[in-house]
């Protein structure tokens, strides 16, 4: 048993993603449409040029007639994907595969959320008949108590700690603010920012994602035939996906300060992909910044801050659009929104334009032209029970 | 010998000042004095009584495996047409053959499950639950309490306070009623009322003590039950036991919590009675009924789970605004949340262990010498522990102002067992500014909400709070 990966044997030649935000004026169909012809677009190619679909919505639509339909396909496999906030990432994971499983020459995978619709605030859960004792706690609640643990644990005092979220939540806003796909695209001074009142423990609303309608799409094909379509495919080198089993929730030596999920699949996606210095090996990473604390410790998780440093890096800039290591630099979560089933292909968008240098200057990231790989990173459930998936792409 | 062998007793954290209620509703609160017992929005007569059961147990040392019956009487059961007490039933995960029956609707429903009981056979738990409304301003909002008290009974050496005599009188007269549903009683004219239980009420004290062979100078404490506060007083005046032998009936902390009354009265009284005194309770309710409970030496060393003072002594206030939402008087914005969806009845069958008894599983994945202890249990899990009375310990908590609940912030910890066993709980009966990372708690039964009219029952955490924990030892 082992976990090989299919390093560079699958690359992507096309990608489309629509401005996240409130749609009040575009359904689910709508949103598909929208990310699927970007795709088609940019690859140069039909929807029946694609072989089979992948179709990632968390609670939007069911099966893939709910893609079949918009898109007007005939007799084609589409298969509907679901693993919380994992959905667009494993969509685009489960394509992936199957090209390179030589089952089809070309896959696609796309993700759209209609949050919009629901008449409430916030993502709520598609209700599952219960015995009534599951927790009702909101995931805001969940991920609030990371950031005391974590401060209690590495001596950093409350309102360092405080400061270092709205730090990150900065920092995704000023480059959400350069991203015309962006769902916010304005900044927030770190003062205004801890000045907000807090609605989950110590969070605000501006720690935690903005909730938007959005799609993104995703071509693939073999490695080999990627030339055919483009001049810069995106080369799949690693995909990595752990679904935890829910232990941490019940586990009296868990202590909300690390999620063991991410960390056990950004290991196993750096063998594939053959890292061995993240931090000085990735050009990028898209991290999944539900929550402003959950970026910090994601840092850690991933291998790109030592244990208990992140928020000091976070502090010193590393992860700026102009640092070491620019994470979420088209504005993450936070700035860009999250439609569930779209964001982990949004965060593939994102390397897709930033490795092949198709950013304007003004959000370009530092390590443009210096370095070729991005990671990209998803997480959907709970401290103590979550799935992870890691990805990471490069274009040598 | 037969008679009661335990007792337990639920007054709910939550005290509304009645000085608070007529600057809002501009008439009411009675004299303005003291405070009455609110049950929590999370609470209703079934919850209330499934912690008065627990202590009754508890005080016991008792699994209940041994009790013969299981009663419970209220005058507003959470469910008409379903039993309540299958309820109370699985909290205390007592064996199927162990029969359950309610006695609801009536005020002297209290009395007759009591009577059930001690007619037997063998040991029964006897429940009674209260929640006492009335309407904004009137006379019973600011009279009545919510509460609940159980009473173990049984033979033998463990017998605390012999029934020597029950002697009731029944007549057909209207007093108080109330239409199925409807948030307050009417009341006729009190001074009909006064008249009638007046006599009853002496009537049926005198043939209690005529049976027991005691005149009432004999009568060491002397209770008189009844939501007819007029009759109550007359009668107490005219029974000859003098009143400093009257037990008090907590009027000023508690309020009159109708059905629970009795029983809630009873303990009181026995927690303040010695070994060899005469015990006569006299309830008021369509008719009398009167008990003569002669005390035994094994009560000098019985120590009940919470003392009905200690209980009394505790509490928290209560906004009367909040009071009058909690009570369906007042409707507030609603959390602009979705509602939480209906339990499904199988789902909740199925894990009736987890949901009511509060059991972990331990030993997952077949591995026997596997120590985890899960809560709740897993599909792998091959044995089941009870942990409701368990204590535990807040790990780390944080307070959530975007989630549904009818009483927002909710508080929510991650604790863990004494013993073992780690859970996300939320938090009741507290006040989100004084939850601290190593504080205790202890599990309590609680409504989480209704849907469908299916309420949704399962297991909150309150912080363990020292004025509860220490019992007084004096006499």
């Amino acid at each position: 048993m082992a976990s090989h990966g299919i390093r560079d044997r699958v690359a992507i030649i096309g990608m489309g993603c629509t401005r996240f935000g409130e749609h009040w004026d575009m359904g689910i169909d709508d949103l598909i449409v929208a990310a699927a012809t970007q795709a088609f677009g940019d690859a140069g190619v039909t929807k029946e040029d694609v072989d089979a679909y992948w179709f990632g919505t968390a609670q939007s639509a069911m099966s893939g007639i709910a893609l079949a339909r918009p898109l007007g396909l005939e007799g084609k496999p589409v298969t509907r994907v679901e693993n919380y906030c994992a959905t667009g990432s494993d969509a685009l994971r489960q394509a992936v595969y199957a090209v390179a499983s030589g089952a089809y020459d070309m896959a696609m995978a796309i993700g759209a959320e209609k949050v919009k619709d629901g008449g409430y605030q916030g993502l709520n859960a598609f209700p599952v008949p219960g015995d009534g004792t599951a927790r009702t706690v909101t995931a805001a609640a969940m991920f609030s108590m990371v950031a005391p643990a974590y401060a209690s644990k590495y001596g950093v005092p409350l309102a360092d700690m405080k400061t270092a979220m709205a730090r990150v939540a900065s920092k995704n806003h000023h480059n959400g603010a350069r991203n015309p796909r962006a769902q916010f695209r304005k900044e927030y001074s770190v003062e205004r920012l801890c000045a907000m009142p807090a609605v989950a423990g110590g969070l605000s609303v501006f720690d935690c994602a903005g909730v938007a309608d959005g799609a993104a799409a995703a071509i693939v094909v073999r490695s080999e035939d990627a030339h055919r379509y483009t001049d810069k495919p995106l080369l799949v080198k690693a995909l990595s996906l752990v679904a935890g089993n829910g232990s941490g929730l019940g586990d009296p030596n868990y202590d909300y300060t690390t999620f063991p999920e991410v960390a056990v699949a950004a290991t196993d996606a750096y063998a594939q992909a053959g890292i061995t210095a993240p931090r000085a090996e990735l050009a990028m990473a898209e991290v999944h910044d539900c929550f402003t604390p959950t970026e910090i410790v994601l840092m850690e998780d991933l291998g790109l801050a030592e244990r208990g440093t992140a928020w000091k890096e976070v502090l010193a800039g590393t992860f700026d659009l102009d640092g070491e290591v620019p994470v979420n630099p088209d504005g993450g979560l936070k700035a860009f929104g999250h439609p569930v089933g779209a964001s982990g292909l949004r965060m593939m968008f994102e390397a897709w334009l930033q490795l092949r240098g198709a950013v304007p200057p003004e959000r370009r990231i530092s390590t443009y032209g210096k370095r070729s790989l991005a990671l990209t990173h998803a997480l959907g459930g709970y401290p103590g029970e979550m799935v992870s998936l890691v990805s990471i792409v490069g274009v040598a | 010998m037969r008679g009661i062998t335990g007792w337990g007793t639920h007054l709910p954290y939550p005290r509304l000042d009645r000085s608070t209620i007529r600057g809002v509703a501009g008439s009411g609160g009675g004299t303005g004095a003291g405070t009455r017992t609110v049950a929590s929005y999370d609470e209703d007569t079934t919850t209330m009584g499934a912690e008065a059961a627990r202590g009754a147990l508890r005080g016991r040392g008792d699994r209940g495996d041994r009790l013969q019956s299981l009663w419970f009487a209220t005058t507003e059961p959470a469910y008409a047409d379903r039993t309540n007490a299958t309820l109370l039933h699985a909290v205390l995960r007592l064996d199927r053959t162990i029969p359950a029956y309610d006695a609801t609707g009536s005020v002297r429903s209290a009395m007759a499950v009591f009577r059930a009981g001690w007619q037997g056979p063998g040991s029964s738990l006897v429940v009674t639950s209260d929640t006492r409304t009335g309407l904004p301003g009137g006379p019973d909002e600011a009279a009545g309490g919510d509460a609940a008290a159980a009473l173990l009974i049984g033979d033998g050496e463990q017998v605390l306070a012999e029934i020597v005599a029950w002697e009731s009188v029944t007549e057909e007269f209207l007093d108080r009623w109330r239409t199925p549903g409807a948030p307050a009683s009417r009341l006729w004219e009190e001074r009909f009322g006064e008249a009638r239980y007046t006599e009853l009420g002496a009537e049926a004290l005198k043939l209690a003590l005529g049976k027991a062979g005691i005149a009432a100078d004999a009568v060491d404490h002397l209770i008189v039950a009844g939501l007819h506060d007029r009759a109550v007083a007359s009668i107490q005046r005219a029974s000859g036991v003098s009143a400093d032998r009257i037990t008090d009936r907590l009027a000023s902390t508690v309020g009159n919590p109708g059905a629970a009354q009795p029983a809630l009265l009873l303990a009181a009284a026995l927690e303040a009675a010695s070994p060899g005194q005469n015990v006569v309770l006299l309830s008021l309710a369509d008719g009398a009924d009167a008990v003569v409970l002669r005390t035994t030496q094994a009560l000098a060393s019985y120590r009940p789970w919470r003392s009905v003072r200690t209980q009394a002594a505790a509490g928290a206030h209560l906004a009367y605004g909040r009071y009058l939402h909690w009570r369906g008087m007042l409707p507030v914005e609603p959390p602009r949340r979705p509602e939480p969806g209906r339990v499904s009845a199988p789902a909740a069958h199925r894990n009736a262990g987890w949901k009511y008894g509060f059991m972990a599983g331990r030993g997952g994945g077949g591995d026997a010498t596997s120590d985890t202890v899960h809560l709740p249990p897993t599909a792998q899990d091959d044995t089941r522990t009870p942990v409701a009375d368990a204590l535990a310990t807040i790990v780390t908590f944080t307070v959530d102002r975007l989630s549904y609940s009818l009483s927002p912030p909710v508080v929510f910890a991650i604790v863990d067992f004494d013993g073992g066993g780690r859970l996300p709980v939320e938090l009741t009966d507290v006040d989100a500014g004084e939850v601290a990372i190593g504080g205790r708690i202890e599990m309590t039964f609680r409504r989480l909400a209704t849907s469908d009219g299916i309420h949704n029952y399962f297991w909150k955490a309150r912080p363990v709070r020292e004025e509860l924990r220490e019992e007084p030892q004096e006499k």
